[in-house]
């Protein structure tokens, strides 16, 4: 075996013997059924007519959700990539934090090697938290859109093509979670700026941008937007304004290995080839 | 059983800005020996030790393996194992696995994580998480780390630090038959009693330079240059002393006479019909040769 596989082999240990990513997984599982079943059961009412429009406050007019189950089954990425984020800036931070970028280098001291075998482990186990999270928006969500009465459209080809474009986002989110660990070592630092990012500064971007054509286009390249691009649905898609269409699933795709590698080239500049004391 | 390879620091500085951590180091260290290399905390040996394993970057110089940069080696864990101050573990793994994560990188069997756990006493302790170890059984982990590899050559910083007296005792006994075997053993202290026992060669560093290099004895000669001496009749012992002008100075034990030959002064005593109740060299001790070595203060 090559020494790259053998330290992409040493990243899964890494991950997999520490409780962090199953803690991860389960929070992940939770929050995305509680979501994609709240609002499956919600929207799958109203457009069934068992819950009265005017029972709930849409500030007028009733509510189109012409595509229901791409939009529920949407969460599992939409809300859920701030999971392998987190794992992919945990894993790389933590390694500086409890000092164990020594003896990682000392058994692995080609250093750049060792950070493209941290991003590929942590892409796959990142698709992996992709599936968990179809778990819950398909598993769950589907469930109850079918318990509505709501087609679920699990034999659609375009619902399993939206499955496979989930993991693929997930992966590459992961990827940008090491990157911004490499980019910001300290760890405490690391998550807050993932959450501040993630929860308050990108969704408040995405709707500012919304409102006029140029921004818009603009703020189609956020990473949340073209992660949605990629997928191809999501909840935000509900408060575009503007003529401007999101990209293509290709174009978000590339957009978001852009800042994956461009996080993680420079945070190995920033952090990952300085001297280890 | 794997061979010792030569250590070898060959014009090494370090710089962090302006401050000169590291200047001109060059020494060899040799395989079959235990070498201690000793400085007073900050004086540098731990950077010295980080820059031999790729670790920090030496602002000039080479330090190499037989030859080769640690970066260089075909199979680093192979050839080299250290134990670096630091504590390196996540608290969250086992110590099983912390050394299986390691074993897997260097495409180590398996079964040589319980080998070396067993070997440094903590078999028994393997599937513990490691944030429950005592600072002892850390450095015992660490020791385990370094030996994965079956290397031939040891690089531990710090080894003895945080260990009960039985654990000293068993790692002085480890580094002599390390070396035995052949390997190169190199090991820093800040303490030279800690590890008089047991080294063969010192390397002494001070303010980040080199101040001494050789054997163990060759810090303890020509260092006691006084001879202690005593009469029950002293003033006669002092006028004895002056007239053969012989320098002295009243110590706790008698008078402190400045020649390292106790002979003359039972010679002298003898003619000048004087009895004498005490008379031997003073004892300087390794520590204190080696205090005067990095303290500057006074050469020798």
């Amino acid at each position: 075996m090559s020494s790259f596989l053998r330290s992409v082999a040493a990243e899964f240990v890494k991950v997999f013997t520490t409780r962090l990513w199953w803690m991860l997984a389960i929070v992940l599982f939770l929050y995305i059924a509680l979501l994609a079943g709240g609002l499956g059961a919600l929207f799958a009412g109203i457009q069934t007519g068992v819950i009265s429009p005017d029972a709930v406050s849409t500030g007028g007019g009733s509510p189109s959700f012409s595509n229901l189950p791409p939009l529920i089954y949407g969460f599992a990425s939409s809300v859920g990539y701030v999971f392998p984020l987190l794992l992919g800036a945990l894993a790389t931070t933590g390694e500086l934090r409890h000092q164990t970028l020594t003896p990682t280098f000392l058994a692995s001291p080609r250093r750049g090697m060792v950070l493209g075998a941290k991003t590929l482990a942590l892409t796959l186990i990142g698709a992996g938290f992709g599936l968990v999270a179809i778990a819950a928006s398909v598993g769950v969500g589907g469930g109850i859109l079918g318990a509505f009465g709501v087609d679920a459209r699990l034999l659609d080809p375009e619902t399993w093509l939206l499955v496979a474009r989930t993991l693929l986002a997930m992966g590459l989110w992961a990827a940008i979670g090491v990157g911004v660990g490499v980019l910001i070592p300290n760890q405490v630092a690391s998550i807050v700026v993932v959450l501040a990012f993630t929860q308050f500064v990108e969704p408040l971007l995405r709707l500012a941008s919304s409102f006029l054509e140029v921004t818009a286009q603009i703020g189609n390249f956020l990473p949340g937007a073209a992660s949605d691009a990629l997928v191809g649905a999501s909840v935000f898609s509900l408060a575009n304004t503007t003529t401007v269409l999101p990209l293509d699933w290709w174009q978000g795709g590339l957009a978001l290995l852009g800042y994956a590698l461009i996080a993680t080239l420079l945070g190995y500049l920033v952090s990952w080839k300085k001297d280890v004391t | 059983m794997p061979t010792g390879a030569v250590i070898e620091f060959t014009g090494i500085g370090k710089n962090f800005g302006k401050v000169a951590a590291v200047s001109d180091l060059s020494f060899t260290v040799l395989p079959g020996r235990v070498t201690g290399f000793l400085g007073p905390n900050g004086a540098g040996k731990t950077t010295s030790l980080r820059i031999l394993l790729g670790l920090v970057a030496a602002s000039s110089g080479t330090a190499t393996f037989g030859g080769l940069r640690y970066r260089d080696l075909p199979s680093p864990l192979k050839t080299v194992g250290a134990a670096l101050e630091a504590a390196s573990f996540h608290p969250g793994r086992t110590a099983r696995n912390h050394l299986g994560v390691y074993a897997i990188a260097s495409g180590l069997p398996r079964n040589r994580v319980m080998d070396v756990l067993t070997q440094v006493g903590l078999g028994d302790h393997a599937n513990q998480r490691v944030g429950g170890y005592s600072l002892g059984m850390r450095q015992r982990l660490g020791l385990a780390f370094a030996l994965i590899g079956d290397p031939g050559v040891l690089v531990l910083d710090e080894p003895i630090n945080g260990l009960d007296p039985e654990g000293i005792r068993w790692i002085r006994g480890f580094l002599r038959d390390m070396a035995a075997e052949g390997r190169t053993v190199l090991v820093s202290s800040h303490l030279l009693s800690e590890v008089q026992q047991s080294v063969d060669d010192v390397i002494i560093i001070a303010g980040g330079s080199l101040v001494h290099v050789g054997p163990l004895s060759s810090i303890d000669t020509n260092t006691a240059p006084q001879t202690i001496v005593d009469s029950p009749d002293r003033e006669a012992l002092a006028a004895a002393l002056t007239a053969a002008n012989i320098a002295f100075s009243i110590g706790r034990t008698g008078l402190l006479a400045a020649t390292p030959d106790p002979a003359l002064l039972g010679h002298l005593a003898f003619t000048a019909g004087v009895e004498l109740s005490v008379l031997h060299r003073q004892k300087v001790g390794l520590e204190d040769s080696f205090l005067a070595l990095v303290g500057g203060s006074h050469s020798l």
